[in-house]
């Protein structure tokens, strides 16, 4: 096991982090604000990969379509705010939860029927395409470094944003109290509806970057959905720092237990069984230091408040 | 009135046509219409209907249905058919655990399944029944071409799966025959998107080749990845991993790769010629080999139809076993088992005016059967 390989992979569990990160930011920014569980969050980062496919497929620019896919995800997400979110506040969470997953089928079929069954073509941009040299003899693709400098960059970007401007401050105080803040004179409709278009053009510009790395088809957003509730869960459901945390965890957990698990079988087993058990070990990993996680601090790493 | 006396006549007339038969045929396809891999299903449907549109058969019917890749939902249905559609046959299911779930009860109750895709080892054995056919092949099958094909390429190989059922087959499969060495033998999960950590093993294994066995999405997000990642190491795989369903979607990555079938678009037979033609007009894009498998079946049932009842089991079934059909992959038969012996291709992945698809380059197995037959006692 050389040291390069092990560079690698920590490159690799870095990626699949802050990949997850720009998933979770948003849900959890919903819930955090909002109080709602959005289901739906994996569809928006659908719409944001097919936006994307399609609009690199008529011009020819990935740069345009990662720009359409984070236009197009907003532009859904609020929709799907004012038209059905909206009417949830109120309601506990199994009626939110109810009619997410109806916007789960209502958007996969949609996309169904607008693009066919069959899964798109998006590539990688030409400036990023290929791997390139690291010092230490490491080769790693140029794009899965451009997207790990994007995540950094939305990371920080959304820091400023809740901790700096004012409708950081408001996102902070909606999150603590929503009725004091809307007596306060804070028009609390429209902030939510910019919440959930910002959470929701995450999860499409999320969604458009994976793309150009894996199969733009229907039904995509729902694995990635799963990890990024795990992700919120251990990192504490409201707060985009535990998020951040959570998701590199869950991305080094994750890339080590697909790594290492298969070669420790493989010390006291036969290769065949030993991938095997490695693998089914690895899978359920994640699942695993969630558990422990919630059972030292049942809160999750970064509560958010009481 | 009038309007159903001339429609009776012009049925009599019909009947009269053909072979005089009186019992209508009732087709029951259950596949996957919905969720990831419902571009399987849709390619399956539309070759089925294809062959039952082409023979102009007005006796028969065929109720489609979605399983939404769900089994307890295809048992649901396939009951539904059974008990109050009444269907003589039942077809179309494309993943083997759903397969496992309804063929078995399907022949228990004196149903005919022919399937179009599906094809375990649990019923190309000892678990074989006399109203179970299979219109497609063994699940090893493809993968052991690639073994075959392997030998004379490669000596040292990493091999690449998911793990379940259909996964550990198409490995078990390869090295059936495979005589290199194994460099590495990663089992991944099932509907994994991200493959770093696989392709940073594969690169630093020392491997002078890969076999790779990802269907659907798995494929193309592994493709595109690996093209990625500098890795100079050969790809290789059966051919659901290069399918005429993913292709478009993996891209340039996947020219040149070797793969296998039992059919590819340039065979040359005047079956398969007009196959691809008719399939194109009809739905404006080329065909997999579900959409073959699925043609086939249909073709497979009808013909049978043409001279039994099919309330006569055994006479249908007899009927079906002459397998009396135009096949789009030229020679095609049954084995003992009821599954096919056929001949198995080495395929590649080309461009034919812009569009990726897959040519033959050779015949790697001549009237290939399966390793399980010998254990089928009917």
């Amino acid at each position: 096991m050389s040291l390069p390989l092990l560079i690698e992979q920590a490159l690799n569990g870095l990626q699949l982090g802050i990949m997850l990160f720009l998933m979770a930011a948003g849900l959890t920014l919903i819930f955090g604000v909002m109080g709602v569980i959005n289901l739906a969050h994996g569809s928006l980062y659908m719409v944001g990969a097919f936006a994307c496919a399609a609009v690199a497929a008529a011009s020819g620019s990935f740069w345009l379509g990662l720009a359409a896919s984070l236009a197009a995800a907003a532009v859904a997400g609020a929709l799907v705010e004012t038209t059905v979110i909206r009417r949830l506040y109120a309601r506990d969470h199994l009626d939110q939860v109810l009619a997410t997953f109806a916007l789960i089928l209502i958007f996969s079929e949609g996309t169904r029927w607008l693009f066919g069954s069959f899964p798109l073509y998006l590539d990688v941009p030409p400036l990023l395409q290929g791997a390139v040299a690291l010092p230490g003899g490491v080769q790693y693709p140029a794009y899965r470094l451009a997207v790990i400098g994007l995540g950094i960059a939305v990371a920080i970007g959304l820091y400023l944003l809740i901790a700096r401007t004012r409708l950081g401050m408001r996102i902070r105080a909606g999150e603590n109290d929503r009725e004091m803040i809307a007596a306060l004179g804070v028009d609390i409709r429209s902030l939510n509806t910019i919440v959930f278009a910002l959470g929701a053009a995450l999860a499409g510009l999320a969604g458009a970057t994976v793309g150009a790395l894996q199969s733009v088809q229907v039904g995509m957003g729902e694995p990635v959905l799963i990890l990024a509730f795990v992700v919120i869960v251990i990192g504490g459901i409201g707060s985009v720092r535990g998020a951040f945390y959570g998701a590199l965890l869950i991305g080094f957990v994750d890339t080590a237990g697909r790594f290492f698990l298969p070669r420790i079988a493989g010390l006291f087993l036969p290769p065949a069984d030993a991938g095997l058990l490695g693998s089914g070990l690895a899978s359920m990993l994640i699942y695993a230091v969630m558990a422990v996680i919630l059972a030292l601090r049942p809160k999750g790493l970064f509560a958010s408040h009481a | 009135m009038t309007l159903k006396i001339v429609a009776l006549t012009a049925l009599a007339l019909a009947a009269g046509s053909t072979a005089a038969l009186s019992e209508p045929l009732k087709i029951g396809l259950i596949t996957t219409l919905s969720g990831p891999g419902a571009g399987l299903g849709i390619d399956t449907r539309d070759g089925f209907m294809l062959a039952v549109e082409q023979s102009g058969a007005k006796d028969v019917e065929v109720l489609v249905e979605d399983d939404g890749q769900k089994p307890e939902l295809a048992v649901q249905i396939a009951d539904r058919m059974i008990q109050s559609e009444d269907v003589d046959v039942l077809t179309g299911i494309v993943f083997s655990n759903i397969l496992m779930a309804v063929a078995p009860s399907a022949t228990a109750q004196d149903k005919f399944y022919v399937s179009t895709n599906a094809a375990p080892a649990a019923l190309a054995g000892a678990g074989c029944h006399p109203l179970y056919f299979n219109a497609a092949y063994q699940n090893d099958n493809l993968h052991e071409a690639m073994g075959e094909y392997a030998n004379r390429e490669y000596k040292n190989m990493v091999i690449m799966a998911p793990n379940y059922p259909a996964g550990k087959d198409s490995l078990t499969g390869f090295k059936r025959y495979y005589k290199g060495e194994l460099a590495g033998e990663i089992y991944t999960q099932l509907g994994q998107t991200d493959y770093a950590a696989e392709i940073a093993q594969i690169r630093a294994s020392g491997a002078d080749g890969v076999f790779m066995f990802l269907p659907g999405g798995m494929g193309i997000a592994f493709m595109k990845q690996y093209a990625q990642s500098g890795s100079e190491i050969p790809v290789i795989g059966p051919g659901f991993s290069f399918s005429q369903d993913v292709l478009p979607a993996i891209g340039d990555a996947a020219l040149g790769v070797k793969n296998s079938g039992q059919w590819a678009k340039n065979l040359d037979n005047p079956a398969s010629k007009r196959f691809v033609e008719a399939f194109e007009a009809q739905y404006d894009r080329l065909p997999s080999i579900y959409a073959v498998q699925a043609y086939d079946a249909a073709q497979l049932i009808l013909s049978a139809h043409e001279s039994a009842e099919p309330s006569d089991t055994e006479a249908f079934r007899q009927a079906l076993l002459k397998a009396d059909i135009q096949s789009p992959r030229g020679k095609f038969s049954f084995n003992t088992n009821q599954h096919p012996i056929q001949d198995i291709y080495l395929t590649e992945v080309v461009k034919e005016d812009g569009v990726l698809t897959n040519h033959t380059v050779e015949t790697i197995f001549t009237d290939h059967g399966d390793a399980y037959a010998a254990d089928c006692q009917m």
